[in-house]
């Protein structure tokens, strides 16, 4: 395949993007008309489902969180030359973690039980992120593969829990108890009510700041600290790194820890935040579509942000309009959001060619030629 | 029984209509990840609700769950829009159900599978337990290895309750019979595995069970397959599956779910729906073994005498049949 073509800084992070959205959206479109529903009010319908309100914003934004956690993970990972393909595995047991804590310390005040959650749910989240890091660093064993059956084995692992150990007496769905109140994460709307800004109640919750947080944390490490700066290097090349005297295979474990502890996290926003209690299955998918927003975001911190917001946009806008649209059902919003990905995702490139040449065309600055493609994150 | 009352239900609420008109009454259902088409437990629901909308003429709401956030935020939904009544099908909802029937205690809710103890729900549950024993029964007689065998969907505690009633009745008829148990996994993913379903069923046949029963939901479809492949039998569930494979399908563990969604509808509309707990068993017609065209050769009425005499021992309580919950 030759080389991405080369466009301006503006249109590689903007139009490109935005075109392939369209793109998405019309086809999309096309099939809603095809089922006979107008596909106007559709769009109308899922954009006003997912920023219509201050209550659609706020269930967009705390979709969004979860994908923030999980797009940083896959993106760490990615950076260091590793496919994470299980950052639902380590955001199930990180949230294991964060739920155990809430369970055992919710007697205790809310500002100690929340750094002991965040620690405990990155711990265990980078603990499952371990074993198959130390197979890929020391024995080889392909981290694609080994990830993927983690995610299996936490699957197995925590329903054993929560069927045989953790369930609450004497009821028929596998649960724990719920937590104490010390222990919920305040919402978003109690935070802005502190300080006189009225916010309709959502499961929006202060962990939406600390993905946030976390997105600058890992901006800092990635791209302003010396470790970042190996990460990366034995990442693109892991010869130049090794005669630069960068060891990858610490590399490797160092990138995996942190990529498990980050999507370790999501049980902040999902069990703390809003489930309040551990049950079966709280990842509900969003480490694979943490592997999509990372791409889509280029696996730059601000790009997953984004890609995130969308990602929570799609699953509150489709929801609202299965909702609204009786012959649009959940399989027909799949297959939206499956659009979406497909084209701005895994075709982002189809445009990629005649807008470059357009470009070609009409701007002829020697700059243009010297850019580097992409820069090294692309 | 349960039609005339309904007849009379249905007659009085006709009456009622010139005072309140049919857009007043809002029924709302909200299906389970299993989706409404997964021909056993959710799809039997939707089939209470389509049968509410021929007999009355009024619409109703309906939502597929795609995530557990969803749940709480639909059913708030559904509540804030003026729903007369929100079913919610599957015990996976309970959580969502108790936090929003507390914010609207005016709005009804029913539950199914679960118990939710607020004065505006309705729990509805099943002795899934009776009605698995009359097909471990049922299995055993028909058996000539003397080896029969249980494929279950996700390994949880509903789907352990159907295993152990269908072990005691095996037992009850043969002491001496061996029960092959398989789980088919431990996602969600396992309650539509069909392939995975006909390998459980597969080897299960190669250790020599000649009967397999499934409550598996759509991952039955491949366990029914492999024993109408292999020309052994299979015991279908929540659904009647006899037509499934005629001639192959022993009989099914019916649990009548679409008659509480029904039910639930039509007491809601006119009037004397009560929260509180309802458990349907033989007993009450809520689950049985069935018994039509499609079963009629292999069902011998020979078995058939001995399943009808269980099942009034067991109404009349003389013959106990183990509760999962309660070990």
């Amino acid at each position: 395949m030759s080389p991405p073509a080369k466009l301006p800084r503006w249109a590689e992070l903007g139009l490109l993007p935005a075109i392939n959205l369209i793109a998405a959206l019309l086809l999309s479109g096309a099939i809603i008309r095809l089922i006979g529903e107008s596909p106007w009010a559709a769009l109308k319908l899922m954009a006003d489902g997912a920023f219509g309100s201050q209550e659609s914003i706020g269930y967009t934004f705390y979709y969004a969180t979860n994908f923030i956690f999980t797009g940083l993970a896959v993106a760490v990972a990615y950076h260091a030359g590793l496919f994470n393909i299980g950052a639902e595995g380590q955001a199930y047991i990180g949230g294991l973690g964060t739920g155990l804590v809430c369970l055992w310390l919710g007697a205790w005040p809310f500002w100690a039980v929340l750094p002991l959650a965040i620690l405990a749910g990155a711990l265990f989240g980078a603990a499952w992120a371990f074993i198959p890091a130390w197979l890929q660093a020391r024995r080889g064993s392909h981290i694609v593969i080994t990830t993927i059956m983690f995610n299996f084995i936490a699957s197995a692992l925590m329903t054993w829990l929560l069927v045989n150990v953790l369930i609450r007496p004497g009821q028929q769905s596998p649960e724990t108890r719920e937590f104490a109140p010390n222990a919920f994460m305040p919402g978003l709307h109690t935070l802005l009510g502190k300080i006189g800004i009225p916010f309709t109640s959502t499961p929006l919750n202060l962990a939406f700041l600390l993905a946030l947080a976390a997105a600058a944390l890992v901006w800092v490490l990635l791209w302003r600290t010396r470790w970042g700066y190996a990460l990366r290097v034995a990442g693109r090349n892991p010869a130049a790194a090794v005669y630069a005297g960068i060891r990858p295979p610490r590399v490797t474990l160092g990138a995996m820890l942190l990529s498990g502890a980050l999507a370790g996290s999501l049980g902040l926003n999902e069990l703390m935040g809003s489930q309040h209690r551990i049950l079966l299955d709280f990842p509900g998918g969003a480490g694979f579509v943490g592997i999509a927003v990372a791409l889509m975001g280029r696996n730059q911190p601000v790009g997953i942000f984004l890609a995130a917001v969308l990602f929570g946009a799609l699953v509150q806008g489709g929801s609202q309009l299965s909702f609204d649209m009786p012959h649009v059902n959940r399989d027909m919003v799949v297959v939206i959001q499956g659009l979406v990905i497909l084209l701005c995702g895994a075709m982002e490139n189809v445009f990629r060619g005649p807008l470059s040449r357009l470009f070609a065309g009409k701007t002829r600055s020697p700059k243009s030629e010297i850019r580097n493609d992409g820069g090294p994150d692309a | 029984m349960i039609s005339s009352r309904l007849l009379g239900v249905l007659l009085v609420s006709l009456g009622a209509v010139t005072l309140t008109p049919a857009a007043d009454f809002k029924p709302a259902i909200v299906y389970d990840f299993g989706g409404k088409f997964d021909r056993s437990f959710n799809q039997s629901a939707s089939v209470g609700a389509e049968k509410f909308r021929q007999d009355t003429g009024i619409a109703f709401r309906e939502f597929e769950i795609t995530n557990a956030a969803q749940r709480e935020q639909i059913m708030t939904q559904l509540a804030k829009r003026g729903s007369s009544i929100i079913v919610a099908v599957g015990f996976t909802q309970a959580s969502a159900v108790e936090r929003v029937a507390r914010q609207f205690p005016d709005v009804k809710f029913t539950i199914i599978d679960a118990v939710v103890d607020l004065p505006n729900v309705q729990s509805i549950n099943f002795r899934e337990q009776e009605s698995s024993f009359l097909c471990g029964m049922a299995a055993a007689l028909a058996s000539k290895t003397g080896k029969v065998g249980f494929v279950g969907g996700m390994d949880i505690p509903l789907i352990r309750k159907f295993a152990l009633g269908y072990a005691e009745g095996a037992k009850y008829v043969n002491p001496n019979i061996e029960v092959f148990q398989n789980m088919t996994g431990t996602t969600p993913a396992a309650w539509g595995d069909p392939t995975k379903g006909a390998e459980l069923a597969k080897s299960q046949f190669g250790r020599g069970a000649d009967v397999v029963f499934h409550a598996a939901g759509a991952t039955g479809i491949g366990v029914m397959q492999a024993a109408q492949d292999a020309g052994l039998l299979s015991i279908g569930c929540d659904s009647n599956q006899d037509y499934l494979h005629p001639g192959s399908v022993l009989t099914s563990a019916v649990k009548r779910v679409d008659v509480a969604v029904y039910k639930a509808f039509q007491d809601a509309k006119a009037g004397t729906w009560k929260g509180g707990q309802l458990v349907l068993g033989l007993a009450e017609s809520g689950v049985d073994y069935s018994y039509d065209e499609y079963n009629r050769t292999v069902l011998t009425p020979a078995m058939k005498q001995r399943l009808d005499q269980a099942r009034a021992d067991i109404v009349s309580g003389r013959l106990k049949v183990s509760e999962y919950r309660a070990q």
